[in-house]
Order: C-alpha cells, then structure tokens, then sequence
C-alpha cells in the first residue's frame, strides 16, 4: 500500500506556511474520519470487553466471555458458514457467467454502450428495494410462480424464500442479478484495454477465436479479475441489507441465510446487548482482515503495486 | 477516465451488425437485468386483486390512484426532503473534505505523507458495517441519535477514502509546468488549487459527487441505527416502515418503492458514463 509519489520535488524545505496550509487542507478530513472511522472501530475493542446495555460507562468487565459465547453460539456459526458459502458462491457464479458475458458483449455489437448501461441498473437500485421487489416476486403466489406456470412449468413453481434448501440459492440468484452488472462492466473495461495487435497478431498465427480468448485474453485480463474478487470478497463477508430486507430479523436463521452482519445487529443492536455487538463487530472486523491480509499477500501480490488500494 | 476506455475502442474492421446470437442473448439478459425493476414499476398501476389473480400480469385496467395516494401523502415528501438533504450534505462534505486532502496528497511533499495515504487507503477495507455498533454509541453520545446530522456526519468520513482514493491521481495528472507558470505569475500554491487544480479536476468531482450521492440515497443500515421516528426517516427506512404498515397493499407498497428509487435512477441515467467509466477508472488508478 505505498503512496505514489508526489508529482512534483520541493526546491526549498518545508516551512511553517506550508504546514499550515498542509494542516488547513487536510486537517478536516483526518479529523472526521479519525473521529467517524478509526475510533469507532477501536471503541469496539473495548466495548468487547464488557456486559452493556448501552446506557453510562460500562462497568460490568467480563474479559473474553463475549468473544467465548460468539465462538460457541451455533447461531454466529451458522452465520459464519453462510457468510462462506456466499463468499465463494459469488466468486463461483458470477464469475464465470460476467466474463461469458463481457466477451459476448466485447465483440461487434451495436448499440453496446446501451446494454452497457441497462445492466448496470440493479447495482445502482437500493438494497432496500431491490429486497423488496424480489421478496414479493419470489413468494409462493408471487410473480415468479406466476411466470413459470403461465409457460407450463407450475411444477417448479415453489416458496423461494422460506424453504431451507431454496432460500440461500435464491439470495444467491438475487446477488447475482443485484452485482453481476459491475463485474462485467469492470471486466468490458479491463477487456478493452487489451492491445488490439496482440489479438490481430494470434489471428495471423492461424489462432481460433477460443484460442485467442483463452490464451490471451483472459490471462491478461487477470489483474481485473483478482481485483473484482477481492471486491466481492470482502461485500460478501459483509452482506447484511438484502438480507435483513428480504428475510427480516427472525427468518433468515431458519431459512439458512443469515449472515455475521445481521447476527450483530439481531444480537446486538436488537436485543439491547452493546457489549456483545461490539464484540461481534470486531470478531467480523478481525475476519474481514485476515482475509483481506492473505487476499493481498498472496493474491494480489503479483499486480501493480498499490492495485488494491486503488480497486473500488 | 471515461474518455479513455471510450478512445480505446476496437476499431471496427467489417460494417454490419456482428452475430445475431449475441443480439439475442444481450436482449434476453436485459429483460432478466429489469424485469424486477419494471415489475416493482408496473405494479403499482395494477390494483391489488390484479395482483393476487395474475401475480406477473401487466395492469389491466390501469390504476393511478396507488400512485396518485403516494404522491399526495405527507409522509412520502417529507421522507423524500429527509433523503435529499443527507445526500446533498453528504456529497458536498466528501467531495469539500476530499479534494483538499486530496489536494495535499498529491502536491505536497512532507513527512507522514505515506502515512497519511496509508490511513486513508486502509479505510477502503473497513465498510460501514464493521464499525456500526460502536457508531450508533459515539452519535448517541454526541446526542445526534435521530438527527439527520447523525447520519450525514459518519457518511462523510466513510465515503472519503473512495473519493480520496480517485481523487489523488486527477490532481496529480496536472503538468507541474502549470504549476511553475503559476508560481512565476506570483500564484500561491493556495492560489494555484483554487484556480487551477479545482477547475481542471471537475471531471473526477463530479465522478466521485455521483457516487457519493447514489451511495448516500441508498444507504440503509447508517440510518436504520441512527434514525428512529418517522419524522426523521430516510426513504429506505419509510419503504420497510410502508411496506410493514400496509403490507396487504402490495400494490401501493409497489407504488412508493418505485417513486423512491426514481431519484437514483435519473441521476444514474444523466451520469451514468461518468459512474461507469469512472468505477472502471478508479480501478485502473
């Protein structure tokens, strides 16, 4: 995570109006998110530590006991489980299917900018809503059942959302149509930046298209696609409005979609014990990091120093 | 950063409309990518027995009046302002706060600047929700629980590292030779970011302000904690508290999600090469 360099070397030291104006510039964005960002986030550590209603200082210092219950709760391990579940079904499903999709729409297409355009639409809708136009629709009487037996397949038709082994596949369904139009819209772009002679060269050498996809494109390609999964790593760990919207606060544990985030709320927030949300947070913190530490360190390792930095 | 993905192009080697399998393919993804979103729009001129009948029909007659009910009701508008101030506030804060610090960034050289990048960088990997909890207690006790404050003053410092993040190489793309022919011109270096470095960085202010915006709009779980009445109420919160007050009128339910989600809409539509090539861009740095 290194700084790229200033674009321009100082003649002369730096003096006190410099500092000031380097303290005036900057002075108000460290100081909001010091205060809003990185002090939250130690606070949690400390709440951890301790039974807390969330009223007055907390007294009732318990140690590791939060952390203790969290680890033993079937309830986070569930949690846990679905998080990775989500993490790899994410990278499983919508990748392959986005970069099927940006080489289709790679090629001579009129009228690309327009269908680049509509499948971004979902990833710009609020969770809120999408949540709730997909939980009407796949209800047992809602529209999907309704589609699929006004074309004669009413004997797929089935409760999307509260059967155990169908739930988490149509959260799966749901975060694929909600997020796959970024990642195509990245991998377009990452296509696109493709040298054109690289193709027109293995076009020469007699290469078939699928040769020329497969030995070039995608693996040039590569650093985008590290870069989206780390992405959708890291929203897939802390997925919580789609699924807080679609299966609420009770539900998703026994449909089998709950995740680490909604656990916190639902344990935390919901039931008054600060203490123990907080402890939650940093648990969730604490895995987000070491995942995202490894991803770094062995994933991204080989692209440009600073990518990941840069990736949003 | 737009432009530059826009330039590079495959120059089309034949005219003609290409393999109509792709054609049909891209129409045939389109209809999934806005099926929901037309069904949500749809339903809510369809009335509630139409609903029940023929749950993926098209309105027949068509109803205005769930429409007409929303958009005369109290509550919709004045969820639709709560909405509209915090993303207003909320964008303006990122993109003040960010650009100067950007501005430090990425034309200042001082000790602690690797840091500082560092600390903002890092942010990037911290999204709102790991910081939740411990969020509601600081606003609670700075007293801004049901504020729209309490909303917009978390929102802005952790939408800065995105902006901070797009932000820096804009503003050190500016040739140096600017800045020298300004500083010749007795411009001072305050000077040279308040009449050039901010007029030729529009392009990546705006990219980061359509962003910050979209992302403030939509944004739930922030003001699921900090907001408690219905007063106060951003439109995420009033289409749940709507969709669980009125949750037989699925028709109306339908009708208020699609007025609210028309405002992100139309902004993305306006922009929306901008958001496109600006995510793209920032991922390319």
């Amino acid at each position: 995570m290194q700084a790229p360099p200033p674009s321009r070397a100082r003649r002369r030291g730096i003096g006190w109006a410099q500092r000031l104006e380097i303290t005036a510039l900057s002075g108000p964005a460290i100081v909001m998110f010091v205060g809003f960002v990185i002090f939250p986030v130690l606070m949690a550590a400390y709440y951890g530590f301790y039974r807390w209603k969330g009223f007055g200082v907390p007294t009732n210092f318990v140690n590791f006991d939060n952390y203790k219950t969290i680890l033993q709760d079937s309830d986070f391990l569930e949690a846990l489980w679905h998080n990775g579940l989500i993490v790899v079904l994410s990278l499983v499903i919508q990748g392959p299917i986005a970069i099927g999709l940006a080489l289709l729409l790679n090629q001579r297409v009129r009228g690309q900018s327009v269908i680049r355009v509509l499948i971004f639409v979902p990833f710009v809708i609020a969770e809120v809503i999408a949540g709730t136009g997909w939980s009407l629709m796949l209800q047992a009487n809602g529209a999907v059942n309704g589609v699929l037996r006004s074309i004669g397949l009413g004997f797929l038709a089935e409760d999307w959302l509260a059967n155990p082994k169908l739930a988490l596949w149509s959260l799966m369904a749901i975060l694929t149509w909600k997020y796959i139009g970024f990642a195509v819209i990245l991998f377009l772009a990452g296509m696109q930046n493709i040298p054109e002679e690289l193709s027109e060269a293995a076009a020469v050498d007699g290469a078939s298209y699928w040769q020329t996809q497969r030995r070039i494109t995608l693996p040039l390609l590569g650093p985008t696609i590290r870069i989206w999964a780390f992405l959708s790593i890291i929203g897939a760990l802390q997925l919580f409005d789609l699924v807080y919207v679609i299966w609420g606060q009770y539900v998703a544990g026994t449909a089998g979609t709950s995740t680490m985030a909604t656990y916190m709320v639902v344990e935390g927030r919901n039931a008054g014990n600060y203490g123990y949300g907080n402890a939650v947070a940093v648990v969730l913190f604490v895995i987000s990091l070491i995942i995202a530490l490894v991803y770094q360190r062995f994933v991204l390792r080989r692209d440009t120093e600073g990518a990941l930095t840069e990736g949003r | 950063m737009a432009r530059g993905t826009l330039a590079r192009r495959r120059p089309r080697k034949k005219s003609g409309w290409g393999n109509p399998i792709v054609y049909l393919a891209a129409l045939l993804l389109i209809g999934l990518m806005l099926g929901p979103v037309l069904y949500i729009i749809l339903g809510g001129f369809r009335t509630n027995s139409q609903i029940t009948v023929d749950p993926a029909g098209l309105p027949n007659p068509w109803v205005f009046s769930n429409y007409t009910e929303v958009m005369t009701s109290e509550t919709f508008w004045r969820q639709a302002t709560n909405s509209t101030i915090v993303a207003v506030t909320t964008t303006v804060g990122i993109v003040v706060l960010g650009v100067m610090a950007s501005y430090v960034l990425a034309r200042y050289r001082f000790r602690g600047r690797g840091a500082m990048y560092a600390l903002f960088a890092a942010g990037l990997m911290f999204p709102i929700t790991v910081a939740i909890t411990p969020l509601y207690i600081l606003v609670k006790d700075l007293g801004l629980v049901d504020t729209l404050p309490g909303v917009i003053l978390p929102q802005i410092a952790f939408g800065l590292p995105t902006t901070i993040i797009i932000l820096v190489p804009f503003l050190q793309a500016i040739p140096k030779e600017i800045e020298e022919a300004a500083a010749i011109d007795r411009c001072s270096r305050l000077g040279f970011f308040w009449r050039m470095a901010l007029p030729l960085s529009v392009p990546g202010l705006i990219t980061t302000g359509i962003l910050a915006f979209i992302g403030s709009w939509n944004s739930y779980l922030l003001p699921l904690f900090i907001l408690n009445s219905e007063d106060t109420f951003t439109l995420p919160l009033g289409v749940r508290a709507f969709a669980s007050q009125y949750s037989v009128d699925t028709a109306k339910v339908l009708a208020f999600t699609s007025l609210s989600m028309i405002p992100a809409l139309v902004f993305f539509s306006l922009f929306q090469r901008r958001i496109v090539g600006g995510l793209t861009g920032a991922l390319k740095g």
